[in-house]
């Protein structure tokens, strides 16, 4: 085979593939170029035109009508409520599971006692076990402490559910790390707390970014938990969602409905987008050796 | 008598079910370079592990500065520790790497200022304060390990193979300025290697460490020229020592090692006990410097190859079953299968048991 034969099979591979790509990515765009088009129209636009069909005059009413007017089943304040209950939950379940992730993932890699080998055994028959069937037991346990239905229980609990997975990631990081370092800090005379304030935990920027974006599109995405335990008051932005959807009297408002989903879907788009940049940054600085 | 800077007695350590170190005695002077040498796997790391309290001691002692320290934290045993990779916290910048130690035990932060200072520049890294590790080059990292131990006040440094990650040139560097900096500070130094030219150079004493047990110790020179077996001949000196069966013959008076061609008179060699009676199995063990080619001599050999290495060259030759080396000069023209005669000098020679290869 001659090398301009060759050159055009290169081209045609290349060809082949960049067009994969093309239309995987249309694949998987257009349903979020429907969900932002049909939000931006007024609904007799949607009743007439097409799905595909750019909006005539866009405009943010749908939006507006999501954030504060749409009715949650007997209420109609929008899903802004839901936001800041899914705000007060996800913060603190994201800064607690993270900061336990990381001091346990810490005491198991550095710290090895007999016990070592059963926890994390424990530990990880736990990220196996289907969430569904700790429910009942985590409700009559919520409700015995005077938590069930409250922010407090609600963060409990998915501290409690994400612990294997935190402290999972944080342990392999960690074993990853030189033992030498944390070596020399013991000869140095610094203690549990010292060593992983000081040492372990500066050095795990990283993995910080990593188990925070898994926590907080974890928390934020969650429905079922926050259905359960949150309670009335407290309930996350998803529940608040479906009931905006699933209310059946009158017309299905559906720009207000893809708004509104947008609007949920906001958060975890952000976080992705914001923490990138965080992530690579943090593994170029962790380098040992030169 | 002084104290002892670092006191081992019967020191055993066990991974598991098996022995890694089998009761080990030592005794390191106040501001001696002890190396500990040995093959991969000899239980060198481990023993210093054992005095930094990293490990735990299944029996025997550990006694720093005159006090005993076997089942102490590291953290309360005032030592300092230069790691392989240098260890040095990657978040922290150099003078907080050298403050890490001063502050994790709360010391006043007047006091950790006036160390790191002090230390920063005893070694001149008084530059180089704000960078972090990662903009450091190898010597410099070095010294600021040695530096985060100083700033201590540690009084027993122990350095695990802290030149083995490093390239020939910067090895050979960083080498000498260890031993300038040994000589400067006058501190106790435990320096683990298996590199031997790093031992020959670096110590005051060398101890010979293989499969978990001490094998000879003394000042370089000493255990070069009158190793204590075998398994210590064989291992310092590239090449080794040659090794050649034979057994002893003429009894009294004049005492002669006769091996299958090679046969040297042993009227000069002082034997290490009682020298033992004419028939004894022995080995005669031989530096190649101390055996000269010379076609004139009458013990035959015959050229089997030839590493030229710049000052020298290094002639291995057969003389019967007998394979040994030499050393020749640089303009010497020797060609395998080349025949040849031997001279040895019978002065400098080694002789082992055959049975269990102690020295004679």
């Amino acid at each position: 085979m001659g090398a301009a034969a060759r050159a055009f099979e290169h081209r045609v591979a290349r060809l082949g593939g960049g067009a994969f790509l093309f239309f995987s990515a249309i694949f998987f765009l257009l349903p979020l170029y429907v969900m932002i088009v049909t939000s931006l129209k007024p609904m007799d636009e949607i009743r007439g035109g097409h799905l595909l069909s750019l909006p005539l005059a866009p405009g943010l009413a749908a939006w507006r009508e999501a954030w504060s007017e749409a009715c949650t089943g007997v209420a109609c304040e929008g899903i802004g409520g839901g936001f800041l209950n899914s705000v007060r939950i996800a913060v603190p379940s994201t800064l607690i599971a993270v900061a336990l992730g990381a001091l346990n993932g810490y005491a198991l890699s550095f710290w090895r006692s007999r016990w070592t080998g059963w926890v994390f055994g424990v530990l990880l028959a736990g990220a196996f076990i289907p969430l569904q069937v700790m429910i009942y037991p985590l409700v009559r346990l919520t409700a015995n402490l005077g938590l069930f239905g409250t922010l407090p229980g609600i963060v409990l609990v998915h501290v409690i559910f994400s612990m294997p997975v935190m402290t999972l990631l944080f342990r392999n990081y960690y074993r990853s790390l030189p033992r030498e370092l944390f070596l020399a800090a013991r000869i140095d005379g610094g203690g549990f707390l010292g060593i992983f304030l000081h040492l372990a935990l500066p050095m795990s920027l990283p993995m910080i970014a990593v188990a925070s974006i898994l926590q907080v599109t974890g928390v934020w995405n969650d429905y079922l938990l926050g259905l359960v335990f949150a309670g009335r008051e407290n309930l996350p932005m998803t529940v608040q969602l479906n009931n905006v959807i699933n209310t059946t009297t009158g017309v299905r408002l559906y720009n207000v409905h893809m708004a509104a989903t947008l609007l949920t879907s906001l958060v975890p788009l952000a976080v992705y987008f914001l923490s990138g940049r965080w992530f690579v940054r943090g593994i170029a600085t962790g380098a040992v050796k030169g | 008598m002084s104290v002892a800077g670092l006191r081992l007695r019967g020191l055993t350590v066990r991974h598991g079910a098996s022995e890694v170190l089998h009761g080990v005695d030592l005794e390191v002077e106040e501001g001696e370079f002890l190396v500990l040498l040995g093959p991969s796997g000899c239980g060198k790391s481990t023993l210093l592990h054992a005095i930094a309290g990293l490990v735990e001691v299944a029996a025997g002692s550990v006694e720093i500065g005159g006090e005993a320290m076997t089942g102490a934290d590291p953290a309360d045993r005032n030592i300092g520790m230069v790691f392989q990779s240098y260890a040095l916290y990657p978040t922290m910048t150099v003078e907080r790497n050298l403050s890490f130690g001063l502050r994790v035990r709360g010391m006043a932060r007047a006091e950790v200022a006036q160390r790191v200072s002090r230390v920063a520049r005893m070694l001149q890294l008084e530059d180089l304060l704000r960078r972090r590790p990662a903009e450091l080059s190898g010597g410099q990292r070095q010294r600021v390990a040695i530096g985060r131990a100083l700033a201590r006040d540690a009084r027993v440094f122990l350095l695990d193979e802290p030149l083995s990650n490093l390239d020939a040139q910067l090895r050979a560097e960083l080498r000498r300025e260890l031993k300038l900096l040994h000589a400067r500070l006058g501190a106790t130094m435990v320096y683990v290697t298996h590199d031997q030219a790093e031992a020959m150079t670096l110590a005051t004493r060398i101890v010979i460490l293989d499969r978990g047990r001490i094998q000879q110790v003394g000042e370089p020179g000493e255990v070069y020229a009158r190793p204590a077996n075998r398994f210590v001949a064989g291992f310092l000196g590239s090449p080794g020592m040659s090794l050649v069966a034979g057994r002893l013959e003429g009894a009294d008076g004049m005492p002669v090692f006769a091996g299958e061609r090679i046969r040297v008179p042993l009227a000069g060699y002082s034997f290490a006990s009682a020298m033992p009676a004419a028939g004894a199995e022995l080995e005669l063990g031989l530096r190649p410097e101390h055996v000269t080619l010379d076609a004139q001599a009458p013990t035959r050999a015959r050229v089997v190859l030839v590493e030229p290495l710049g000052s020298h060259q290094v002639v291995w030759v057969e003389s019967g079953a007998d394979r040994l080396c030499a050393v020749a000069e640089a303009g010497a023209r020797w060609r395998p299968g080349e025949e040849t005669g031997l001279r040895i000098d019978a002065g400098a020679v080694s002789l082992f048991a055959r049975g269990d290869g102690r020295r004679l």
